[in-house]
């Protein structure tokens, strides 16, 4: 069958075979690389995209099910090839290791800052828990959003 | 493979009846999906079901997802809610699903043990409701007939005044329940203790609910007395996230801390 939806704001459309997950299919189907594969039980966070203005695991949404929606991964968050706040800020505070959980936590603090645009540690940290640093890097993840708290505060 | 995407529940429910595997939040289902475990090639993607997310007073519709129950839930349930994976889980997983899946562990359930809520089912051609002792029949099992889809979760009009959960387990975020609990206490001292993950089904302790309810003012030897009787009737397993003598004691603290919380 075929699956319609909005990607990153453009109309998307690939084929689908078997149950897979939206990760697989962004990642294999479409070639839209930025959401990470790795430990698909929605434990650590790395794949996850807004889907329909809310954050999810891509992992854990049947590419068949998003017909009609609208996903937004890690590549729709920078606007006009600048990174947005989040990603600026991360840059600047060196809260990048070895990147691979950098884009679901980019994903996760932008819908963040969407809806709280200063918010506390205690809220960094809440939303930020499904997302999982393997380089255990959290002190400059966190230190990165209170700075752009206050910056926004 | 055959995905339909119903707007409507009376669609939904005759595609469940042809066979179709429901689709909620997909926190369960995806990753029986993702390892291996099952491979449907019938699907019905429930999201799109708007009576299914209708929420009025104490019908809690099945696609209602853990995090408006955060938000709008009542207290105990909204403290289950909030312990519910992470944001990204809370903003997929529903409450219908919770009950679908009916694992030991399962967050939501406790709360649901412990007011005595039910359970709403309903196929083309039928519609009942399930106490919930009479749904959860098993380790992941319960009485849902396979061409029936849960389509609500019933709470009594009236919930105690005083309730409290808590969980056990080893971080914050994203843990699943070493043990789950919620008490209830009323005005006139009516008490209820329901456990999770430490019984095949949501359990209530009836004895120990019995022994605390008689006692309008509990001293701290009756305190004792109810942890006793909750460490006492729960009916725990050793496996990989814990041992039966540490959840048969935790559950117990538990217990007796969450029915110090709603004595305050």
């Amino acid at each position: 069958m075929m699956v319609s939806f909005t990607l990153n704001g453009s109309p998307a459309t690939g084929r689908v075979e078997r149950p897979v997950s939206l990760l697989d299919f962004l990642r294999d189907e479409l070639e839209v690389t930025g959401s990470k594969s790795a430990c698909e039980q929605g434990e650590c966070g790395s794949c996850s995209v807004i889907l329909d203005g809310v954050v999810v695991c891509s992992c854990l949404v049947m590419a068949a099910d998003v017909e009609g929606s609208s996903v937004t991964t890690v590549e729709g968050l920078e606007s006009e090839e600048t990174l947005n706040a989040v990603q600026r800020a991360m840059h600047e505070t060196g809260a990048v290791q070895c990147g691979f959980c950098t884009p679901g936590i980019v994903v996760a603090a932008t819908d963040l800052f969407s809806h709280n645009p200063s918010p506390t540690t205690v809220e960094i940290k809440e939303a930020l828990a499904g997302n999982i640093c393997r380089c255990t890097g959290y002190g400059a993840i966190i230190r990165a959003f209170e700075t752009l708290a206050e910056e926004s505060a | 493979m055959e995905v339909h995407h119903p707007t409507s529940l009376p669609d939904a429910l005759r595609a469940v009846a042809a066979g179709a595997t429901p689709l909620a939040g997909g926190t369960d289902l995806m990753v029986e999906i993702n390892f291996g475990h099952v491979l449907p090639d019938h699907v019905v993607g429930l999201r799109r079901v708007e009576e299914l997310k209708s929420w009025e007073d104490s019908r809690i519709g099945a696609g209602v997802t853990w995090r408006r129950i955060d938000e709008h839930g009542p207290k105990a349930l909204a403290e289950a809610a909030r312990t519910v994976g992470s944001p990204q889980i809370r903003n997929a997983g529903t409450i219908g699903g919770n009950v679908a899946t009916a694992s030991p562990a399962g967050d939501g359930l406790p709360f649901l043990a412990a007011v005595d809520a039910s359970i709403e089912l309903a196929s083309p051609t039928s519609a009942r409701h399930l106490l919930w002792s009479d749904f959860f029949v098993g380790v992941k099992q319960t009485a849902k007939a396979s061409d029936e889809l849960i389509v609500a979760v019933r709470l009594p009009e009236r919930l105690p005044s005083r309730q409290a959960f808590g969980k056990i387990g080893v971080r914050n975020a994203m843990v699943i329940a070493t043990v789950g609990c919620v008490v209830t206490r009323d005005d006139d001292g009516e008490t209820t203790v329901a456990l999770g993950s430490v019984a095949p089904t949501p359990m209530r302790a009836h004895r120990a609910e019995e022994m605390i309810s008689a006692e309008t003012s509990p001293s701290g030897s009756a305190l004792a007395e109810f942890q006793r009787l909750v460490s006492e009737e729960v009916r725990p397993i050793t496996d990989h996230r814990s041992t039966e003598e540490y959840r048969r004691h935790a559950a117990g603290v538990l217990a007796r801390r969450l029915l110090e919380r709603c004595l305050r």
